[in-house]
């Protein structure tokens, strides 16, 4: 950050802010990392380009992927991203645990201030980079199926929020190439946060990126409510829905009220920063203390809007794959909602050791144990759903049933640490820091991980390769066990969180262990880019065009693999609970309707992908204070809001005929495809239909 | 699809233009939610408000020192009846398909909503000639946050609606824009809503403090 405080075009931002050429000047390791990062992302970007140059992508990425509005590849896109991120992210894990387990009387491989800004983009990019989008993805993809609609109630709206949420997470990836991030975590606290105590581009960096997808989630919660509230197919009533749709539901719901709190947040803290207000200041009546809360009043909800639609796809998962209802379907509808109610009720648990009282601290520590009580419904249910199944232990089954183990293991914890006295024993140290990545890794990493192998065949027509999928599970369960358990110990030895250098030689054990498991992980991540690549490749033999491959029960099963752009030619009737299952026992599964109706969809729209890029360059010049860039970028986002306002021609017919056609021609292919046994699911001889018992 | 007396809280075209009324179920019922959201919002500027007006006051005035009631209470007149012309607005948007009754309306509220936006700035020039900023104190940063929040809602209001009146002239009485009108209704009958908070808990209980 340069010093001068003249007007420059360019604010801030100076040559020496390029990571190369600040690694150039200060040749260290810390810094050489740093530098390769950033090449890294230049390179990845220009293979891309090149790639999609080559192979003339560009007009297919343009018209059929970026410009759509359609639900299904917006959540593709979503997913896309979420991997993207993923796969920095994980990499920064394993660079951390790396420095850790060499730096025990020894300084490591990364600078303080290197370390700090890996820890605060690893947990910034987990959260609102990877498991947001993952999980707003797979909403996206499944739930409007599942209720039998053609599409969200507002698909710009929808696209908008995928390109928001992109947007923030462009902005921390320039961040490797122009400037630093933050090192003050994922949650940002001031007075650390401040002005005076980190001044440069690193926390604006964090504001501006987490502001924008913080607005694109509020837009996403309130579009898959109103989408569930009132885009239901006939006959689909609240308790006909899968509990995926419930688990979306309640996941919009806390959206919507849960949002707030982070954009307030986060643009009280720039107001601090930027216009020397005193929101969480030392002095003038500032309070940082209304941060902790403000942020953790977002912070506990988030949790569940990340878990509970995870929960979602257990439930439909471990239901498929037992060949059975699923258990107490509405005792995990009532646990579902008591969750999201409860989630709003402990976020003070984060900071019991703020001061704010005993009184206080027991009433949050109790109310927090009480959310154990509907998870552990839960558990029960799929447990039970189990009882008596057929359960075929697939890739996506395998996750689901490490999740219970593992889940189980994490909740127990953090039951333990939701007692006052015990928390400021533990507070802060490693100890948590397994406690959180024993409920998220399983609890949503492998939920979506399930649900991207359960239905990927739906989306793309092909299934996954079941033998590298499982390799990749036995590689995440064992690194996940191998990575976070000794950090339970060296919580418990008093090793705290985010420490740079370590001066107690009996954590070097515990610390390789640790780094093995962490590269195990990684391995787990590499094995699903195997199992993609490998499958692309054998994507002749694994098809299911039928679209049933896995004896599914609800209605997103009914259609093609992949589905039509309308999803359903008619708009399906619901008679029961598992609409698909119901359709296949009483025979009205792969009927010819009546009569066919022409069909409107939205068009497409560069409304979004406009809205997007002026956000990233908004988020941009804020952070580097190029203050007609931002009027002009912001001007630019509701400019285009405005105009498009004024278009009236949004949406086409696609012909009864051409519906007609292309339907029956599936029809005439499922009837003819053979019926698979379940014991066959995983060969070749499986095109999508399924052999139906009872 | 049989239509629901009424497919949403509030006003409905129901009686008057059922295929509007229809349309209107799923647009009308997100922009309900999307309210919700900003209430949200405001409930936090709120609370936040709450916790710095008595504790954040540090070297700095206390809210009694720097309010100017009076002015407050006619941009809150202003506000007040720019809801009731919003309202002979809805009014006419349901019952008078044709004649200019709908625009005049219109027009009155924008005057009345940009006259509070007027006054609001001359209050907040008066204060900052007085030397109250936002800089000053923690109760000042969140005053001014949560006033001027409010502010920039009204102005967004005010822009929308200009909007609306190159649309109700450009593409005429179409369902599209009379939904556009409902839900800019909604908002500004909202805003009103938030306001007479923000007169109550922070003017008028803020200069007994």
């Amino acid at each position: 950050m340069s010093a001068e405080s003249s007007f420059s075009l360019l604010g801030n931002l100076g040559a020496q802010d390029i990571s190369f050429v600040h690694a150039y000047e200060n040749p260290v390791m810390s810094e050489f990392i740093a530098a390769s990062a950033g090449g890294f992302m230049v390179v990845g970007a220009v293979i891309v380009i090149a790639l999609l140059s080559y192979y003339r992508g560009w007009r297919s990425l343009w018209f059929d992927w970026l410009t759509s509005v359609d639900h299904k590849k917006v959540g593709i896109m979503y997913i896309v991203v979420a991997f993207v991120m993923l796969a920095r992210a994980i990499i920064e894990a394993v660079l951390m645990r790396y420095h850790q387990s060499i730096a025990v009387n020894d300084p490591g491989i990364l600078s303080p201030d290197h370390f700090g800004q890996l820890f605060s983009t690893h947990g910034s990019i987990m959260i609102f980079f990877v498991a947001m989008p993952f999980v707003s993805g797979m909403m996206n993809y499944i739930m409007p199926q599942q209720i039998g609609a053609r599409d969200v109630s507002f698909p710009l709206l929808n696209a908008i929020s995928l390109w928001l949420t992109a947007a923030g997470a462009a902005l921390v990836m320039i961040s490797l190439v122009v400037g630093q991030f933050s090192t003050g975590g994922w949650t940002a606290y001031p007075p650390y946060t401040s002005i005076e105590f980190s001044p440069g581009e690193g926390v604006d960096y964090w504001i501006w990126s987490i502001s924008l997808t913080s607005i694109g989630s509020t837009l996403t919660g309130l579009n898959f409510a109103t989408t569930i509230y009132k885009n239901r197919a006939p006959g689909m009533t609240l308790f006909r829905m899968p509990l995926f749709c419930w688990t979306t539901l309640c996941t919009s719901i806390l959206m919507i009220f849960a949002m707030a709190p982070l954009t307030i947040a986060t643009l009280m803290l720039a107001l601090d920063r930027y216009a020397g207000f005193h929101f969480f200041t030392n002095d003038s009546g500032g309070n940082m203390m209304n941060y902790a809360n403000l942020f953790w009043l977002f912070g506990h909800p988030e949790v569940y809007i990340l878990i509970l639609p995870a929960f979602g796809v257990f439930s439909e998962v471990i239901s498929t794959f037992s060949g059975k209802v699923i258990y107490g379907y509405k005792s995990l509808v009532f646990a579902t909602m008591s969750i999201a109610v409860l989630s709003f009720t402990v976020w003070l648990h984060h900071f019991f050791t703020m001061g704010q009282g005993a009184n206080v601290n027991a009433v949050f520590g109790i109310a927090t144990m009480l959310i154990g009580v509907p998870t552990g419904v839960k558990v029960y249910d799929w447990l039970l759903t189990m009882v008596r199944g057929r359960i075929r232990l697939s890739t996506a089954m395998l996750f689901s049933i490490m999740f219970l183990v593992t889940f189980v293991l994490g909740g127990l914890t953090g039951v333990i640490l939701a007692n006052p006295p015990v928390d400021f024993a533990v507070h802060n140290s490693l100890f948590l820091v397994a406690h959180f990545h024993n409920m998220v890794i399983p609890g949503v990493l492998f939920g979506m991980i399930a649900g991207y192998q359960f239905w990927f065949p739906k989306a793309f027509g092909f299934r996954l390769s079941e033998r590298w999928g499982k390799a990749s599970f036995w590689c995440w369960s064992i690194g996940f066990y191998l990575t976070f358990m000794p950090l339970y110990a060296l919580g418990l030895m008093g090793a705290m969180r985010r420490t740079v250098e370590w001066f107690r030689p009996e954590y070097l054990g515990w610390l390789q262990v640790s780094f093995a498991g962490a590269m195990l992980l990684l391995s787990g991540f590499l094995l699903l880019a195997v199992q993609l690549i490998v499958s692309v490749r054998q994507r002749e033999q694994r098809r299911v065009p039928a679209g049933d491959p896995w004896d599914g029960r609800s209605l997103e099963w009914s259609n093609s693999a992949p589905p039509p752009e309308y999803n359903f030619a008619v708009i399906p009737q619901v008679e029961a609970r598992d609409a698909f299952s119901w359709m296949k026992e009483h025979k009205k599964a792969y009927l010819s309707p009546d009569n066919y109706e022409d069909i409107t969809v939205p068009k497409n729209s560069m409304v979004a992908p406009v809205i997007g890029v002026a956000a990233i360059v908004f988020g941009f010049a804020l952070v580097w204070h190029i203050w007609w860039l931002a009027i002009v970028s912001f001007t630019g986002i509701w400019g285009t809001v405005i105009a498009r306002s004024f278009v009236t021609e949004t949406e086409r017919v696609i012909p009864a005929s051409e519906v007609r056609a292309d339907h029956e021609a599936w029809l005439a292919r499922v009837r003819e495809a053979p019926v698979t046994p379940r014991e066959r699911e995983d060969t070749s001889d499986n095109v999508g239909r399924a052999e139906v018992l009872a | 699809m049989n239509t629901s007396p009424l497919s949403h809280p509030g006003l409905n075209l129901g009686s008057v233009d059922e295929y509007s009324h229809e349309e209107a179920e799923p647009v009308i019922f997100g922009f309900w939610i999307f309210l919700m959201a900003d209430l949200v919002l405001f409930a936090l500027l709120f609370a936040t408000y709450a916790t710095m007006s008595v504790q954040g006051q540090a070297d700095g005035p206390s809210p009694a020192d720097i309010f100017d009631l009076s002015s407050a209470f006619i941009g809150t007149m202003l506000l007040l009846a720019s809801s009731i012309t919003f309202g002979m607005a809805s009014l006419a948007l349901k019952y008078r398909a044709d004649g200019p009754h709908l625009v005049l309306w219109l027009v009155l509220t924008f005057i009345l909503g940009a006259g509070f936006i007027g006054m609001e700035l001359r209050d907040f020039m008066t204060m900052i000639a007085q030397g109250a900023v936002p800089q000053l104190s923690g109760f000042l940063s969140s005053f001014y946050l949560l006033v001027a929040t409010h502010g920039i809602h009204v102005t967004a209001g005010l822009i929308w609606m200009i909007v609306l009146l190159i649309q109700l002239r450009v593409m005429g009485r179409t369902t599209t824009v009379k939904l556009r009108i409902m839900r800019l209704a909604l908002f500004w009958h909202m805003l009103d809503i938030v306001w007479v908070c923000i007169f109550s808990f922070v003017y008028l209980y803020g200069v007994t403090l």
